[in-house]
């Protein structure tokens, strides 16, 4: 596979590994933010190709993850509405709310759909007038152009019986919260390739001036994490901090202007609720008010307000990055992914679930 | 780490099924052990194989059956008709038996279209005819419109075992090579590109056949089968994990050993999933001592089904409870668990 093989060459992953442990002179802590990167990780075993003092802290860019308990109730709520026909990405049917996920609503009877794209909510929603759909937009601001331009085009075709959940959130007010965050002792990061190819990377300048940490803007194959590895441990072994950027062959330091163009005029930047993070300052995308006949939350009487989570679940701090998965004491005991007690044990992307799935010795 | 131990006494986490207690993964073996196992419970049961082996006056016969539930009927490959009777002889093939007699039993949804019930039959009785087996009873119901996908089909199929040779899970062994007989994946992509309407370069084929005559041609030729299982629904991961639980050995596959069509794996990296995990139903494993590693896999790609014969992996160990180990091509490795159940296409 063209633009696949490459960043998957066994000799140049070697060659890379070689050059990472000739490199560094002492322990280092960098966190890839992007559960994307995590997933391939562990899949590859990178970790298992740096120095033992090297360590990789997972971060919390997992969407599904991060999505809040109260969201998650809300979507629950209008699925299980007659008459509705709830669409959302596949990862998201798993994620358990207060007391159920979205597979058990379906199973009692509920429409509730898989879609690819967010366009494909349009297409459902023109078949079926005399139904109300439900787009539950999630994710960052990779996914958020598209949830946009299916709003933009839901407007412009005066589609009345479709409408969004959007819980969207962005990637910069997250890493300079783990950057204030005192408990923190993370030396550099690899920033998200995927969200970078929309934004680009200037909004990363000042947190990496103002915090003196290395960014290396990272893709996503076993080739682009180590680079961005060996881009960062460069910086640090050498004293400096800058934003690099390691996925050239997709981002451009100004990213898509024509996404974010559309993405500016449909949402409005809000303080939002992350799951196991608390709230964080601009760090959400919401329907702006233009577009409040199309807001699911308007439409809806749910009756939910904010719901709490479980107290036993520590997905904050493996959100964080100050443990690891399997020192939770939870993991894979009462917490598995058929009984999840947080989102990281749900969505592929989540760190749990990735080192039950390609870590755990199912017999000890 | 604790021990997960999935005969204990949980409770089921979910109230109602879901789709995932079909979907090949840990859902569907916490049903199977946690509900239908303990309600059945008997020794033929208990060994947990493709095919119940029954002992009738001395015959040893192998009895199986299976339901068959796809969306599309007609895909690239295939239809509902021919894997009905491929899936069912092969999963007689691999306990080692000669087909001998099918049921058919079609649940027909009213408004059903006559003439892809006959194109559908017609494509069984060919199947059939081609493993030389004989469709000899059947059922016929018809549901009302809206309560059945078009066309479900159950069949089950009767096959006699001539060699004195024990095929079962148990008989697996440290040292045995691990061989598969063709590229991976090709069913479960086929049928979602369909089902999606999204085209390819490449036009993606199911792998649906018969592997009744490879198997015969494998077994009649001397070579000592420890084991052989056929891929479905969980894919090669979950056959590999569920083989390595029965023989409690610890299984190590070499990941760029396992043959995968270039089309396949892209489809597959662009829709997120898994090709270890993704569907398949002309596809088997095959467990043989050493020794006979290469006598198997040149006899293999003498049949058209096993051109792509690859030794996969070995058996490294007893392990109790088992254990499979994937080594990357980048000399790292990583464990291999079930999936709790369908893979779900990820976000991105």
């Amino acid at each position: 596979m063209k633009y696949l093989n490459e960043y998957r060459a066994p000799d140049t992953v070697k060659r890379l590994a070689d050059a990472i442990s000739a490199l560094t002179t002492r322990p280092w802590r960098i966190m890839e933010v992007c559960g994307g990167q995590t997933h391939s990780i562990l899949k590859y075993g990178i970790d298992q190709l740096l120095p033992e003092y090297v360590t990789l802290i997972h971060g919390p860019g997992c969407p599904v993850c991060v999505t809040p308990l109260t969201a998650i109730d809300k979507a629950l709520a209008m699925a299980r509405q007659p008459g509705v026909i709830f669409c959302s990405f596949g990862d998201m049917l798993r994620v358990p709310g207060s007391r159920e996920d979205l597979l058990s609503v379906k199973a009692r009877g509920a429409d509730i759909r898989i879609v690819y794209s967010p366009l494909d909510a349009l297409t459902i929603a023109r078949q079926n007038l005399d139904k109300e759909i439900v787009f539950f937009g999630v994710g960052f601001e990779t996914t958020a152009p598209a949830t946009a331009i299916a709003v933009w085009q839901s407007k412009q075709d005066n589609l009345s019986n479709l409408s969004f959940l959007v819980c969207h959130v962005r990637v910069p007010p997250i890493v300079e919260a783990l950057l204030v965050s005192t408990e923190n002792s993370i030396n550099g990061f690899l920033g998200a390739g995927h969200v970078c190819s929309i934004m680009g990377y200037q909004e990363y300048l000042p947190i990496c001036h103002k915090h003196r940490k290395p960014i290396v803007i990272t893709g996503f194959e076993p080739v682009d994490i180590l680079q961005g590895i060996y881009l960062c441990l460069k910086q640090l072994e050498e004293k400096r901090y800058e934003v690099e950027n390691q996925y050239r062959r997709v981002v451009n330091p100004n990213g898509n202007r024509t996404a974010q163009a559309l993405m500016q005029n449909v949402f409005k930047v809000v303080d939002s609720h992350w799951r196991g993070l608390g709230k964080i300052p601009n760090s959400g995308l919401a329907l702006s008010d233009e577009y409040n006949d199309r807001n699911a939350e308007l439409r809806f009487d749910t009756g939910i307000d904010v719901v709490s989570e479980p107290h036993n679940c520590q997905s904050g701090q493996i959100l964080q990055g100050l443990i690891k998965p399997p020192q939770c004491p939870e993991f894979g005991i009462r917490c598995t992914p058929e009984t999840p007690l947080g989102a990281t044990m749900v969505s592929s992307e989540g760190a749990c679930a990735a080192y039950y799935r390609y870590r755990r010795h199912p017999h000890g | 780490m604790a021990e997960i131990n999935l005969n204990c006494p949980l409770p089921l986490p979910y109230e109602q099924i879901v789709m995932a207690h079909g979907g090949g993964g840990r859902l569907m073996q916490q049903l199977l052990d946690r509900l239908i196992q303990p309600v059945f419970d008997n020794p033929i049961l208990a060994q947990k194989q493709d095919s119940a082996v029954i002992t009738v006056n001395s015959a040893k016969l192998a009895f199986t059956t299976d339901s068959y539930v796809i969306k599309p009927l007609f895909f690239p490959g295939g239809d509902i008709g021919k894997l009905a009777v491929c899936g069912t002889l092969n999963d007689l093939a691999m306990s080692g038996a000669k087909p001998l007699y099918l049921s058919c039993s079609l649940i027909i949804e009213e408004g059903f279209p006559l003439a892809d019930l006959k194109r559908i039959l017609q494509s069984m009785q060919q199947s059939a005819q081609k493993a030389g087996v004989k469709i000899v009873t059947g059922d016929t119901k018809v549901v009302e419109q809206g309560k059945g996908d078009g066309l479900y089909i159950n069949t089950a199929g009767i096959g006699i075992i001539e060699s004195a040779l024990a095929i079962s899970p148990q008989k697996i062994h440290s040292g045995d090579s691990i061989i598969i007989n063709g590229d991976i994946a090709r069913h479960g992509i086929a049928i979602m590109l369909e089902r999606e309407s999204m085209q390819f370069d490449h036009h993606i084929t199911s792998d649906c056949s018969d592997l009744s005559g490879i198997v015969h041609g494998l077994l009649d030729s001397g070579v000592q089968a420890h084991c052989m299982r056929d891929l479905t629904r969980g894919g090669l991961a979950s056959v590999l994990l569920e083989l390595a639980s029965a023989a409690d050995c610890h299984l190590e596959i070499d990941e760029t050993a396992v043959p995968i069509h270039e089309a396949v794996s892209s489809a597959c990296e662009i829709l997120g999933f898994d090709p270890l995990y993704v569907a398949n139903e002309g596809c088997f494993v095959l467990f043989v001592p050493e020794h006979q590693t290469y006598q198997a896999l040149e006899i293999l790609r003498l049949d058209p089904l096993g051109q792509q014969a690859a030794v996969i992996g070995k058996v490294i160990r007893p392990k109790p409870g088992g254990m499979v180990t994937v080594k990357t091509s980048f000399g790292t490795s990583r464990v291999l668990n079930l999936l709790s159940g369908e893979q779900l296409p990820r976000i991105c």
